[in-house]
Formats: structure tokens, sequence, C-alpha cells
């Protein structure tokens, strides 16, 4: 142990220990949400759900991932066959390496880097990169309308979503994402920025691809968008990455608005993943909820709707903060 | 997209035959500018089964099953146009208590239609959970029909001079409990459908049908009432029981989908108050004709008869020469037109609203078949 921290020093062992951790979490995250997205769709359809395999069907996502695996890589013959390959690959690394700067608790954090909303803003834009490479090796006119409403999403709601984060980053004065949290010490963001709180939900739930922004991969339009030719593990690393995203968001909506790993008589870890677990359930609501808006009632809905609300919370936010 | 040329303004999008939202095997071929549609053309025939040519070689009541199979969504006013038009040729005058029997069956028969309609129209625009709500009120009012019928979709049910099997007072007491969950329902449904700002952004304006259009290309049904025409032959030419009974014909204004959504809503509400009114008036008697022959042999002459079903007019005419076998019969399906004038309408419209367009015509593909 000694010889290992001498080497690395401590801060190197405490990347390799978090990234073990990352990766352990990412996939037994995204097993629990894909579980806990059947079970809320179930319940809220009047149906009990996978009931089967495991305690109720707890452990149905483990059967659908061996599944999954023992699947045929199907690669259908016209593919871009490079950037075919490495689609999967690029969706999922900015999400690995997002978990880099989130707190989950006052000490466990991999990084606590003085940029951390900036790099995970920056790094969760790289999925629309590779939902685009992905649309457009498949040579599938599907998947490519899937990508090109994919990236025109993800444009349009970036822009809110960073001016709506800055309104935040204005009164603590920090990039750093533990020291949004130490802000949070006396009341929530949530209680003074309800707006930008529900500008920021509305814009995560397009950012990640979720009803009633599920564009790129409506079913019953594009059948699946951009992943349509993706088969087994493939496929499943597009699950993976949607999912691992959804948690990601949340994250920092916790972080943002709900006063991160803050509250009282248990370990800081459990409120925070309590949280963003919430947050989550509310994502997976309006998708079991809302029917899906149209392309151009969606950009226009960014453009006209979104930014310009923002702004205004982003101007409200600086007069505040100079008159008081 | 990619191997077209650059210089190529449009392209062709091959939407179906195997595509989600197509309900049914429907193939339509759109030439795309970007996202909108240029021009689109249906390729029909994948579900073809040549009902009419059967008709030619069996004999009248070997025919019977097949009208269950070409609307499978509203099988019974199939079984009823068909049954109607061949008991206009042979003379059988059918008794009141089997009317009322097929009025309520074939009433019942039109909310699982609708209430489908209704969940999968939903799921076309996105929104999953509709879907689950009304398959488990649709549940209901099949195993009412299982109860008398003996089967829960292909219904083959009605017989030349009446109904082969009576209701029981379960089936009653089971009519009038669904009736009454189902209004309790539709509170539910207008407020996160109906009312849902997504769903009216999705639905208002988009799809319009105007009336001449309509008139132009035979539209019937909820389609041409969501025109604001009030056409149904329930009422412009009533059969059957359907006088005896007091009901409206709700209409649209403006023919977009919303109207044509609001239409079938209302008329769901229609056909309860229709079951609720046969319940109440049920009159005893026997539910067969007397000395209808076994072996049906009609005299020399043709007959149009001309039914409601959940998606408009359909007419059956019959040519009889005096034969056990029908020489011709000819049937007038109501989604055909529909789907005539449907594509038209996704002329400059977005792939999306193809798929919100095509559901609310709520075309039954084996039907345009035939």
């Amino acid at each position: 142990m000694d010889m290992v921290t001498q080497t690395l020093g401590i801060e190197g062992f405490r990347m390799i220990a978090g990234l073990i951790g990352v990766i352990a979490l990412v996939s037994v995250n995204a097993l629990f949400l894909i579980w806990m997205e059947r079970k809320v769709a179930a319940h809220m359809q009047l149906r009990p759900g996978p009931m089967e395999v495991g305690p109720h069907g707890a452990l149905q996502t483990i059967a659908d991932a061996v599944k999954l695996m023992g699947k045929e890589l199907i690669t259908p013959e016209e593919v871009d066959r490079p950037i075919y390959y490495l689609a999967p690959i690029v969706v999922f690394l900015p999400v690995l390496l997002t978990f880099l700067v989130i707190p989950f608790s006052q000490t466990m954090i991999i990084k606590d880097m003085n940029v951390g909303i900036v790099l995970i803003l920056a790094f969760s834009t790289l999925t629309v990169l590779a939902i685009l490479m992905a649309g457009w090796a498949s040579n599938n006119k599907y998947s490519v309308f899937g990508a090109i409403r994919s990236v025109a999403q993800n444009i349009a709601y970036e822009i809110p979503l960073l001016v709506t984060v800055m309104s935040i980053i204005l009164m603590v004065g920090s990039f750093r994402l533990t020291d949004i949290v130490a802000a949070q010490s006396r009341y929530w963001f949530i209680l003074v920025q309800p707006l930008a709180f529900i500008l920021f939900i509305i814009c995560a739930t397009a950012e990640t691809n979720r009803t009633p922004f599920d564009l790129p991969e409506a079913e019953s339009e594009l059948v699946a968008g951009f992943h349509t030719e993706y088969s087994g593990m493939r496929f499943a690393l597009f699950f993976l990455a949607e999912y691992t995203n959804m948690f990601i968001v949340s994250a920092v909506a916790a972080v943002l608005f709900l006063g991160g790993w803050r509250g009282p008589i248990l370990p800081g870890v459990v409120w925070f993943l309590l949280k963003v677990y919430a947050v989550i359930f509310l994502i997976m609501w309006f998708r079991w909820t809302f029917p899906r808006v149209r392309f151009d009632q969606l950009v226009t809905f960014a453009w006209k709707i979104l930014i310009p609300l923002s702004f205004v919370n982003l101007l409200l936010t600086a007069l505040a903060l100079k008159i008081f | 997209m990619i191997t077209s040329g650059i210089e190529e303004k449009t392209f062709v999008l091959n939407l179906g035959p195997q595509h989600p939202s197509t309900h049914g095997v429907l193939r339509v071929l759109l030439e795309m500018d970007g996202e909108y549609i240029v021009a689109a053309e249906p390729v029909i025939g994948y579900g073809h089964r040549a009902h009419e040519h059967m008709a030619e070689n069996r004999n009248y009541h070997q025919f019977l099953p097949n009208m269950g199979r070409v609307d499978y969504l509203h099988a019974l006013a199939f079984n009823q146009g068909y049954c109607m038009a061949v008991e206009k040729l042979l003379g059988i005058t059918v008794p009141e208590r089997a009317e009322y029997i097929r009025v309520i069956t074939n009433e019942l028969n039109r909310l699982t239609s609708h209430l489908l309609w209704f969940g999968a129209y939903l799921m076309d625009l996105g929104a999953f959970t509709p879907f689950l709500y009304c398959f488990d009120d649709r549940e209901h009012i099949l195993d009412l029909l299982d109860r008398i019928t003996g089967s829960r979709l292909t219904y083959c049910f009605f017989r030349f001079g009446g109904v082969p099997a009576d209701l029981d007072e379960d089936f009653i007491f089971g009519c009038r409990a669904f009736i009454k969950r189902l209004r309790s329902r539709w509170v539910d449904y207008h407020n996160l459908v109906t009312k849902n700002v997504i769903f009216i952004h999705r639905t208002k304006d988009v799809g319009v049908f105007t009336k001449e259009q309509c008139l132009l290309y035979g539209i019937t049904g909820p389609n041409l009432r969501g025109s604001g025409i009030p056409y149904d032959i329930r009422k412009s030419e009533p059969y059957s029981a359907y006088p005896e009974f007091d009901f409206e014909i709700p209409i649209g204004e403006n023919g977009d989908i919303y109207d044509r959504y609001i239409v079938r809503l209302r008329e769901m509400e229609q056909s309860c108050r229709i079951i609720e009114q046969a319940l109440d008036k049920l009159p005893n008697g026997p539910i067969m004709a007397e000395k209808v022959p076994k072996r049906i042999k009609p005299p020399v002459g043709e007959v149009y008869q001309a039914v409601e079903t959940a998606r408009g007019e359909f007419g059956i005419y019959i040519v009889s020469q005096g034969d056990v076998k029908p020489y011709r019969i000819k049937l007038r399906v109501p989604s055909f037109a529909n789907l005539s004038l449907m594509v038209e309408s996704f002329k400059d419209n977005l792939v999306a609203d193809v798929v919100a367009i095509l559901g609310s015509i709520d075309v039954v593909i084996p039907e345009i078949d035939r």
C-alpha cells in the first residue's frame, strides 16, 4: 500500500480507486436505473412490471445484459466501418470522465477541480458527436434523421442550460462543485432560483434525449433513430450511456439546486444519491406522462422561450446580487 | 441519403411496410426535402386476401367468417352489414330482440375500436401510458363480448335472421358496470391527454381536411364528421334498431387532428348512451327469425347495404343469380377512401406529422387490402 502511494502519490491512488469506483457505479447504476424505469413505467401503467427474475424482478436487467452480451454483433453491409465501430465507445468515454468531478460527499470526490461544472458541461456535449457518428455511419436514412435532430436539439438546449448554470455560478462565484454545495449551507438554491431549476430540468431532459424531447430516437417515427443499426453490446453501450447521462444531469441538478450531499442524520453520500434518484424519478415521470413534441416545436421552444427566459433569469440574478 | 448525389434536392424515404406506426403492413414512399414531405405515395396490398373473390367461391354461410377479418377491429359492423344485405335478398325480418342485441354488441365493438385507436394514437405521438389504460378498459368489453359471442377479436356472431345467443343477466349487469366505469375514466383521459399542451400543439391545425376535400374523396366516418359534416349512416339511413335510440352525432369544426380526436371521444360517449338505452328497452321475444332456410339460395337480384363502422361507411353490394353462391360481392370499405385523402394531406408536413396524421385517420390495413 505504501509503495503504491509513494509511486503514484496520494492523488494518483485516489484517481485509480476512483476510476474503479466509477466503473462499478456506472454499471450498477445503469442496472438499477433500467429496473427502476421499468418499475416506474409499470406502476404508472397499471401493471406490475418485471416480477420473475429475482425479488420483484430486481435481477431482470442482469438477465437482459447477459442476453445482450450473447447476441450477435450485426454489422450491416453498407456502414462506414471505422466510425460505426467507434461511435459506441465515443458515446461512453465522456460519460465516464464527467464522474471525475462529481462530489458524492464532502470527501468522496475523485478530483475537486476548480472548473468542475465547466468540465461536466463540456464532456456531456461530446455525446452528441457520438450520436452524429452513429447516425451517419449507419448509412440509414432514419438514423441520419435521428442524428441531425440530435445535433440541432443539443445546440438549441445547450445554450439555455449554460446560461441557467451561469446564474448559479454568479451566486457562488466559483466553478468548483464543492464550493457550490458549500454555498448552500443555509438554504438550497432551488428556493431562490425556482425558475432556474425548472429551466435546468427541461434542458436536462432534452440533453439526455428523454420524452418529451426524445426526438433522436423517437421509436414511432424514426424506429429507433441513431441506434437502429446497432445490436448486442454495441446497442447496450448506447443504452448504458443514456442512463448514465441521466444520472449525471440529475447529479448536477442535485449539486446546483438541491444542496448536494447536505442533509441531516444520514451520511452525505446517501443524501446525495437520494436527491439524484429523486430527480431521475421526475425525469422518468415525464417520460411516462407526456407525448413527444414535434421537431420544429422543440427547436422553437428552445430558441424563443427557453433562451430568453434563461437570460432574464441571469439578469435578475445579477440585479438581485447587486442590490442585496 | 448518403448514396444519392449532393445535387439532388429530394430523396425518398421508405416508411413501412414494417414500421411501428403504420399499424399493419402499409408502405408509404415519402419524397422528402429535408424533414418536409414533397410527395407521398402509398403502396398497398401486402395484406391482400381476395375476400371478394373468396365470396364467389363459397356459399353465403361460408363467407360469414370472412366478414370478421376484413376490419378486425370493428368486426361486428361488417357482420351486420353482410347479414342485413343477405336478409334483404331473402326478405327475412329480424326479430326485435335480435336487432337490439345486434346494436348492443355492435356499439360495444365500436367502443373497443375507438379505445384501441385512442391508445395506439397516443403511442404514435410518443405517450406510451394511455395505451395501457385503454387496453385495461377494452379488456372489460372483450370479456363481455367473449361471453356472448365466443370470441374476442374476429367475431362471427350474427346469423341470417338474427343472433345465435341471447344476452344473460351477467352480461347486462357487466355492461352497465362497464359503462359506469368508462364514464369515470373519461375525466382522467381529458385531464391527462386532451388538455395536455404538447398534445394540443401536435394536433391543432395539423392534417386539416376541408369539407370540399372530404366530399371529393368520399371520406366517411369520424374523419368526415371531424370536418363538420354530420353524416352518419345510423342517422341518415337508419338501419337495425338505431331509429329507436336517442343519440347525437358529434362533429368538429376545423377538420384537423384534434377535431377528429374529439369526435371519436364524444362518439364513445354516444355509444355508451345507445347501449344504456338498448339495455333499458330490451324487448322480450325470439332472437332468431322463423323459417330461415338451412340452405341459403336467394332469388335473382342485387342489393346494397351500408352500415356505419368505427371508420366510416361500409357498404356491401351483392349480386345474386339465384345460386347458392353469390355471383359477385363488392365491399366498399371506408379506410380506402380515407387513405387516399391522407396521402394528399401529407404534403408540406414533417415526418412527425405523417405519423400523427396516419394515426388520426385510424386506418385498418386489412380493410384496405381486403
